[in-house]
């Protein structure tokens, strides 16, 4: 009975389709809708000046922005502080005493009074990039991350002192922090060494797995996709590696026993290659997981105003929905992927082992 | 790549590490280390609890077992003490007895003793008063018979012929 009625509405929406579609508008919109999204995803994945929640145009085609300016921090023969307000977001040059900046495709560059910028034949800028150490959005989304990481666990902490029981939500949080321990930590680098590391894989997990989730909130927020933002944590984990890398580590690295003497020569290189390219591969993962995520799930939500048709927008919603779930699935995954790869290349580097064995 | 070069943020780079690595240090002081201490404390508690249950399991058990075996133990040796107050009753009747016995025969044989040194004894009386009243019959005989003179040839008579007759 219900799946005649399934059918039968298909159908229904079948015939009706084309009528849908036809309503959508004439073919010059449609082109340029694509172009606006594309132009959006582009916007969303760069990093910006002041934290932008949505745009919308007017009906007098006035581009008018919802969202809060960020200062904007330059080294420029001495420091220069000033609000982003001043760019009108792109659309004017910035006067801060003597000099003048304006934004070009996200970047700050320095001009003269008019903001002209000049550009080389393969279409860069050539005008001078001052030192920017501005409180971008996604600076300003990590301190807000950082500040309730450890509001978060210093509070957590602090419900130990009265009960061996955390209360509120160190209750779930404590399992977490467990599985971290237990699941990750402890089989990667072993119970004799994995207490120094702890510090580092919390932090990291916690951190990673924040930031993926505020990704999927509608505030656009979107820090992981910077090859800024996980180089910085790759190189961290390649330092700590480094530095407390045990003799066994350098030794299976520079002279790997059990193999002929020849081979040893041959697999210095490669593996004093591989320390560098372990830390590579986890920037490169978690920068583009989440990158290629975001373009598909706004991709999609793109593409519900692309069809402007019963049946394709309430696919691509259903295709949107899904891949949602999927990605708070990957926000996590990913956080879990990064530190157990992170503990794993620690636990190489503590490991002790019996020589000369056969490898 | 070279886009991905070129996206680097220098600024973005260098707050990341710079928050980032407070943020560890931070919540290294104020969180992961109470957090994970107390969890180990409390792990090590857990365990210490569990094992001193068991430990307390095992001695109740040892306590059972050791009340078991006094128990048995009590029992075993009432069952032999009372075997053994027996055996005492019954020694103790049989040696009585015994002595008695002994005690008896020997006050018999005391007795007979007695009764035989007695006899002896008053057989020797009876004897020396049978000689002196022989020997004071024989005197006044003899003197009756010393006095006539033909009684005296009489007697020496008599007297040889039993004395040959012996």
């Amino acid at each position: 009975m219900r799946s005649k009625l399934t059918t039968r509405l298909i159908t229904l929406l079948f015939f009706i389709l084309p009528f849908l579609s036809m309503a959508g508008g004439e073919k010059g919109a449609e082109t340029d809708i694509k172009s606006e999204i594309k132009a959006y995803i582009q916007h969303h994945l760069e990093d910006t000046y002041d934290f932008g929640l949505w745009s919308y145009t007017t009906d007098e085609g006035v581009h008018e922005y919802i969202g809060f300016p960020l200062p904007v921090i330059l080294w420029d023969n001495g420091l220069q502080v000033f609000s982003s307000s001043k760019f009108h977001h792109g659309e004017s040059v910035a006067h801060v005493g003597d000099a003048h900046y304006k934004l070009d495709h996200g970047k700050i560059y320095k001009t003269d009074a008019e903001g002209t910028i000049t550009y080389d034949e393969t279409h860069h800028a050539t005008n001078v990039k001052p030192l920017d150490l501005s409180i971008t959005k996604n600076v300003f989304t990590i301190m807000i991350v950082s500040l309730l990481l450890f509001f978060v666990f210093s509070r957590m902490a602090k419900t130990y002192k009265s009960s061996s029981i955390p209360s509120g939500i160190g209750r779930i949080l404590e399992p977490i922090v467990l599985y971290v321990r237990d699941d990750i930590a402890i089989p990667n680098i072993g119970k004799k060494h994995y207490k120094r590391y702890m510090s580092y894989l919390l932090t990291v997990f916690f951190f990673v797995w924040t930031i993926n989730l505020l990704g999927l909130t509608p505030l656009g927020i979107n820090v992981t996709n910077n090859i800024a933002v996980t180089f910085c944590l790759a190189m961290l984990t390649y330092l700590i590696t480094t530095f407390t890398a045990k003799k066994d580590y350098w030794m299976h690295i520079f002279w790997m026993p059990g193999v002929p003497k020849l081979m040893r020569l041959v697999l210095a290189p490669i593996e004093l290659l591989g320390t560098f390219i372990k830390p590579f591969s986890l920037m490169i993962r978690l920068y583009a997981n989440i990158t290629a995520g975001h373009i598909v799930l706004m991709s999609l939500i793109g593409l519900m105003f692309i069809f402007k048709s019963w049946l394709g927008s309430s696919l691509s919603f259903v295709l949107a929905f899904g891949l949602g779930i999927l990605e708070l699935l990957v926000a996590a995954l990913q956080a879990y992927i990064f530190t157990m790869l992170s503990a794993l290349y620690f636990g190489s580097a503590v490991e002790e082992h019996d020589h000369d064995h056969a490898h | 790549m070279e886009k991905l070069i070129e996206q680097f943020s220098l600024g973005l780079f260098f707050w990341q590490l710079l928050l980032f690595v407070g943020l560890v240090l931070l919540l290294k002081k104020f969180a992961w280390k109470p957090i994970l201490d107390a969890v180990e404390t409390r792990e090590s508690d857990i365990k210490d609890a569990i094992s001193a249950a068991a430990d307390a399991k095992k001695d109740m058990e040892n306590l059972q077992a050791d009340n078991q075996k006094l128990l048995k133990e009590a029992r075993a040796e009432r069952e032999a003490m009372l075997k053994e107050a027996r055996e005492l009753k019954n020694t103790m009747i049989e040696s009585a007895k015994t002595e008695a016995k002994e005690e008896a025969s020997k006050l018999v044989a005391h007795a007979q003793a007695a009764i035989e040194s007695e006899k002896k004894a008053a057989i020797a009386d009876l004897k020396s008063v049978v000689a002196e009243l022989s020997i004071s019959i024989a005197e006044t005989v003899v003197r009756e018979e010393l006095s006539d003179k033909s009684k005296q040839e009489k007697l020496v008579e008599s007297m040889l012929k039993d004395a040959t007759l012996n």
